[in-house]
């Protein structure tokens, strides 16, 4: 019977199933990917939900890490990062300026450019060890916030520049004409034009970074991080508890790695609050800004 | 006055723009200074020596094979080269077995000539023993002590930094344990990877494309502790389960972990690549009759063949670099992974596992930074080779 189909038709049948099989491996391939983020989320919700209580939050690890809360950890977290955002932030902005707006074109801004993706491809433990080299050893910081939160802030800069500049180059050169034209100085068509348009996806991209940070472990391992300092730090120059690193610590080491579980799924879900509320934020931002430049 | 305003700002900024430059260049001066430190040290631990019976030929050992001969995995001096005989490793904790107290003295006072002495006369001994502690005059042979070469490091099949009394600081196994996991978790991405990016750019609804794309952002965003412990508690016993395996923690662990976390790297960059593709290209070729697949494969895939790459290479970046998760999953075994279900240990594992331990200083803390520049300069290679797939790319 087969030579009765004509041949267009029978190619046209294969094309079209050769479409169709190809498109449902591809949403199927999606699919996987997004249970796999449902999964874990999923587990560490579940898990770790009955571990959160107001003690939990509040309360410092007590009886050799195997019950207790997370306070200090928490709030060293929350430290680091504040730390690592006022290394990076200002830092970071004015080198996307510089990128976007003063830098001509030619071999500085392709090198900065690639040494910038350089820096941001380097591993973070790499800058753990340079961190240690650098701020612990020859500075002599020691273990310390200060430390940590440079580590963490020079670990973030690319992240910071490439947001900025992002941002930057959205904006229409006609502004900038606009403002000089009026008689502005360069300086302050940064200021009064530049900057407060690029603002809110700078915010955004700020958040990220932030959410980053959050999570970063392997840069504080030696330059920060402490194992076990209930007390909450008195000055930068003190080591802290960090929420990655005591999650590290209790789900791979301690007295009673049983008993400990319940805090490591608990801690494990306030890492990933974090990350969600971060997300969600820098998400809303993103919402809003969009809504609010079209209503312009 | 304003004037000058001006160009001081326009200074920092220009310093600022550099910075990224400058901290790259300290990074590497500060890996270095420490890591170089290691081609300093000698093979057999500083204020030691190792002292042999005047018959014996044998003057030169490699660091292997003193940690051979004193694991007594070596027994004959025949296989270092010397007379045939078999090899007494004396350490210094083995003098009460061969003395009383009452020899030994107060304060082990005559340990020094008493070993001497036992060298004297036992043919087929190696002492490990302080330098001082041995009379100048006693008539006694010595490994000769030499620099840890280059090849001993580069080449070396052997990773046991804190050994006595030759450490061995051979990066073969953490360098193919490295590349070994990578690969593979490379291997799982990929399909996935490069299908998900097609359903993104091509295939999928508006709507749908707004849900999937949080999902990647938060795959990203996750802290690599956190698929560290997911694995942990959950692909680990599972692969133990599944393979019957001893110990779940293994190379597949790691690889699998690893690739979720390379996933949205790949995601993002071929995504970008495939949606750059000129909207006249694809309607040329659905003029033509082609299906949308066939366009995908024949003219969009193409298209964006080296944006595909450079995704793949970010990936692989993001998997040699991984630190906490591979560190927590992996097992952690310096050995050359010979099979992907054994455990295996990666360079930064090493490094976080290791760096807390190793005194400032010492042999085993540079070897550590020593093992930071080898990342970096893998890193830097990745990173390079992305600028030029796609600056080719863009011209």
């Amino acid at each position: 019977m087969e030579h009765f189909i004509p041949y267009p038709a029978r190619q046209g049948f294969r094309k079209r199933w050769s479409q169709r099989a190809a498109f449902l491996l591809f949403r199927l391939f999606s699919l996987v990917v997004a249970a796999t983020l449902v999964i874990i989320l999923g587990f560490i919700v579940w898990k770790g939900a009955g571990a959160i209580s107001w003690e939990f939050l509040t309360e410092a690890p007590s009886n050799g890490m195997t019950s207790g809360g997370i306070f200090p950890a928490l709030v060293g977290t929350l430290l680091l990062m504040l730390g690592s955002a006022l290394v990076a932030f200002p830092l970071g902005i004015m080198s996307g300026i510089y990128m976007n707006e003063y830098a001509t074109r030619g071999w500085l801004v392709r090198f900065i450019r690639i040494m910038t993706n350089n820096l941001a491809g380097i591993p973070s433990i790499v800058f753990g060890l340079f961190g240690m080299a650098l701020f612990v050893q020859y500075l002599g910081f020691g273990d310390s916030i200060l430390a940590g939160s440079l580590t963490l802030g020079l670990l973030s800069l690319p992240l910071v520049i490439r947001t900025t500049e992002e941002a930057l180059k959205d904006i229409p050169d006609a502004y900038r004409e606009g403002s000089l034209a009026l008689g502005a100085s360069k300086l302050q068509t940064i200021r009064k034009v530049i900057l407060p348009m690029g603002m809110p996806r700078i915010v955004t991209g700020l958040i990220l970074s932030l959410g980053r940070v959050s999570g970063e472990t392997a840069p504080i391992l030696f330059t920060c991080a402490a194992y076990f300092f209930p007390q909450l730090p008195s000055s930068i120059f003190d080591p802290c508890m960090a929420l990655p690193y005591h999650l590290y610590v209790i789900s791979t080491s301690g007295t009673d790695l049983e008993a400990q579980q319940p805090l490591a799924y608990g801690t494990a879900l306030v890492l990933v609050a974090i990350i969600l509320l971060v997300n969600l934020l820098a998400n809303a931002l993103r919402r809003y800004f969009q809504h609010k430049v079209k209503m312009k | 006055m304003k004037k000058l305003l001006e160009k001081l700002v326009a200074s920092i900024f220009t310093v600022s723009g550099l910075l990224t430059s400058i901290v790259i260049l300290l990074i590497v001066g500060f890996l270095f200074s420490e890591g170089a430190g290691l081609f300093r040290n000698r093979i057999i631990d500083p204020g030691y020596v190792l002292a042999v019976n005047k018959s014996n030929p044998v003057r030169e050992l490699s660091p292997e094979q003193i940690k051979a001969i004193f694991d007594s995995d070596l027994v004959d001096w025949a296989e270092v080269g010397g007379d045939s005989g078999p090899i007494v490793p004396f350490r210094l904790e083995d003098a009460d077995r061969y003395f009383s107290e009452a020899q030994l003295g107060p304060n082990y006072e005559h340990a020094g000539r008493l070993i001497a002495e036992l060298i004297e006369r036992t043919p087929g001994i190696v002492a490990f023993v302080p330098g001082q502690m041995l009379p100048p005059d006693a008539e006694i042979a010595f490994i000769e002590d030499r620099t840890i070469s280059f090849s001993e490091i580069f080449a070396g099949k052997e990773w046991f930094p804190t050994a006595t009394p030759s450490p061995l600081f051979g990066i073969v196994p953490l360098v193919t344990g490295t590349l070994w996991v990578s690969f593979f978790a490379i291997l799982f991405a990929f399909p996935f990877g490069i299908g998900v990016s097609v359903y993104l750019s091509e295939i999928a609804s508006e709507r749908t494309r707004q849900l999937l794309r949080p999902v990647i952002e938060l795959l990203n965003g996750i802290p690599s502790v956190v698929y560290g412990f997911f694995g942990l508690v959950v692909i680990v016993p599972l692969l133990q389960r599944v393979f019957g395996l001893p110990v779940g923690e293994s190379g597949l662990a790691g690889s699998i972990v690893l690739a979720i976390m390379a996933l949205p790297t790949i995601i993002a960059v071929a995504e970008d690549a495939m949606h750059n593709c000129p909207r006249a290209m694809r309607e040329a070729s659905l003029a033509l009759g082609a299906t949308q697949w066939q366009t995908i494969y024949r003219v969009v895939i193409p298209y964006s063949i080296s944006g595909i790459a450079s995704g793949v290479v970010l990936g692989i970046g993001r998997a040699v670099g991984e630190t906490m998760a591979v560190l927590m999953v992996t097992g952690n075994a310096a050995v050359i992974p010979t099979s992907i279900l054994e455990p295996l240990r990666t360079i930064p594992a090493t490094i976080a596992a290791e760096l807390g331990e190793a005194p400032a200083g010492g042999a085993h803390y540079e070897s550590l930074f020593l093992l930071g520049i080898v990342l970096f300069f893998i890193t830097l290679a990745i990173n390079l080779g992305v600028e030029a797939i796609s600056s080719k790319s863009r011209s």
